[in-house]
C-alpha cells in the first residue's frame, strides 16, 4: 500500500520527481568529483556521464528509445531535459556575458574562438563520416558535439537529428571536456600555457567552460579567469553557427 | 520583479525560435537555423540596454540567473533521455572524435602562442607587480561561473 502511494505521488508529480532525481545525481557527482578524482574531473562532466549511463540502463530495461524517461515514474526527466527548458536555460547563460569584457579578449581571442569552433567541427564530422554517418544532419550534429556537449544536442534538435546521433554528440563533447580537464596539466609546458594571453587562446580553442576551468585550475589557478573569459563565448557562438552556416556548408558538400 | 527577468528570457528565446524557423524556411531547410544563438544575442543586447538605462535590478537578475544556474541539471536530464543503447552500438567513434579534436586544438594553441611572440608569464607579472602569493587564492575564478 505504501509502495503504491509513493509510486502514485511520483507519477502525478513527474517534473518534481525529475528535479529530486537529478538533484541526487548532481550531489553524487559532486561527491565523486571531490573524493574520487580529487577535483580533477569536474562534477558536471561526471553528472552528464551518469546521465548517459542511466539512459543506457533505461533503454535496456524498457526497450524504448527515450532512455530513462521511458520508465513511467521518471517520465518527468523527459520534460525537464526536453528541448523547451533546455533552450531556455542555455539562452539564460548568455546573460552573464559582459560586452565590455569581450573586448578585453581582443582579436586573438576571437581568432581562437572561431578556430576552436571550426577545427573540432571538421574533425567530428569526419569521424562521423568514417563510422558510416554520412548524411548531412548526422555529420553536422556529431561535428557540433565535438565543439561542446551543448552545441551538439542544440544543433541536433534544430536540424532534426536522430536521438542516437544526439547521444553520440553529447558523449563526444563530454569525452572531449574530460580529456581537456585531465590532459591540460600534462601538455601545459609544451603549448606554452603559462601566461594570460595563451590562457585566453586556450579558452577560445578548447571550448567547454567546465573543461577549460578545471584544466587550467590543475595547471595554474591564476589562469582560470583568462581562459573562462573566452570559453564563455564558445557555446553561444557554436549554437549560432553550427545549425546554420556549418549545416548549410555540410549539406552543400555531401548533399542531403 | 523576478517575473520580468523570466519574461525577458522567455521573449528572447521565443523571438530566437521564430527567427530561426523563418530563416530555415527562407533557406529551404527543415530546421531551426541558429535560433538559440540568435536568442542569446537578443538577451545580451537586452542586458546592455537595461544597464545603460539603469533598469537592471536584482529581480531581473534573479529571474534569469536561476535558469542559468539550472543549466547543467537540465543538460544531465537531457543526457538521460537519449537513445544511448543505439549510440553504443556504433562503436568507438566517440573516443576517436574526442581524442582527435583535443589533439588538434592543443596543437593549435601551441601554434598560436608561438606565432604571437613572447609575452610575460603569470610569474613575471606577479613579480613585477609585487603581488606574489597572497592574492592567489582570490583570483580563483572557479566559484563564479561553472558550466
Amino acid at each position: 500500500m505504501i509502495a503504491e502511494a509513493i509510486s502514485h505521488a511520483l507519477r502525478v508529480n513527474a517534473l518534481l520527481t525529475a528535479f529530486a532525481f537529478v538533484g541526487l545525481v548532481m550531489w553524487l557527482s559532486a561527491a565523486l568529483s571531490k573524493y574520487l578524482t580529487m577535483g580533477r574531473v569536474h562534477g558536471s562532466a561526471i553528472a552528464i556521464m551518469i546521465g548517459l549511463a542511466l539512459a543506457f540502463w533505461g533503454g535496456i530495461v524498457t526497450g524504448g528509445k527515450s532512455g530513462l524517461s521511458d520508465i513511467p515514474m521518471l517520465s518527468g526527466i523527459g520534460l525537464m531535459g526536453g528541448a523547451m527548458l533546455r533552450d531556455f536555460a542555455i539562452v539564460a547563460t548568455a546573460f552573464e556575458v559582459d560586452v565590455e569584457k569581450a573586448k578585453k579578449a581582443g582579436l586573438i581571442g576571437a581568432v581562437a574562438l572561431v578556430l576552436g569552433t571550426i577545427l573540432p567541427f571538421i574533425v567530428g564530422a569526419l569521424a562521423a563520416a568514417a563510422y558510416g554517418y554520412t548524411d548531412a544532419v548526422s555529420m553536422t550534429t556529431i561535428g557540433a558535439g565535438a565543439v561542446t556537449y551543448i552545441v551538439g544536442p542544440v544543433t541536433g534538435a534544430a536540424i532534426g537529428a536522430d536521438s542516437a546521433v544526439i547521444a553520440l554528440s553529447i558523449a563526444t563533447g563530454v569525452f572531449k571536456a574530460v580529456l581537456v580537464m585531465i590532459g591540460t596539466p600534462f601538455v601545459a609546458g609544451m603549448i606554452g600555457l603559462n601566461n594570460p594571453r595563451t590562457a585566453m587562446v586556450f579558452g577560445g580553442l578548447m571550448g567547454t567552460v567546465s573543461g577549460v576551468s578545471a584544466g587550467l585550475a590543475a595547471t595554474d589557478r591564476r589562469l582560470v579567469p583568462y581562459g573562462a573569459l573566452t570559453a564563455t563565448f564558445h557555446t553561444g557562438f557554436g549554437c549560432l553557427v553550427a545549425p546554420s552556416i556549418f549545416y548549410l556548408i555540410v549539406r552543400l558538400i555531401v548533399g542531403n | 520583479m523576478t517575473i520580468s527577468g523570466v519574461a525577458l528570457l522567455a521573449i528572447c528565446t521565443l523571438f530566437g525560435a521564430v527567427l530561426g524557423d523563418l530563416l530555415g524556411m527562407m533557406l529551404g531547410v527543415k530546421a531551426n537555423v541558429g535560433g538559440v544563438g540568435l536568442a542569446m544575442i537578443f538577451l545580451i543586447a537586452g542586458r546592455h540596454w537595461l544597464v545603460r538605462r539603469k533598469l537592471l535590478n536584482e529581480g531581473i537578475k534573479l529571474g534569469i540567473g536561476f535558469w542559468a544556474a539550472f543549466y547543467i541539471p537540465i543538460v544531465v536530464a537531457m543526457a538521460a533521455n537519449q537513445n544511448v543503447v543505439a549510440a553504443v552500438e556504433s562503436g568507438p567513434m566517440v573516443a576517436i572524435a574526442a581524442i582527435a579534436t583535443v589533439l588538434a586544438c592543443f596543437a593549435a594553441v601551441a601554434l598560436i602562442s608561438r606565432m604571437s611572440g613572447r609575452t610575460e608569464t603569470m610569474d613575471e607579472i606577479e613579480a613585477r607587480e609585487g603581488t606574489l602569493t597572497p592574492k592567489v587564492a582570490q583570483q580563483d575564478g572557479l566559484g563564479s561561473v561553472v558550466r
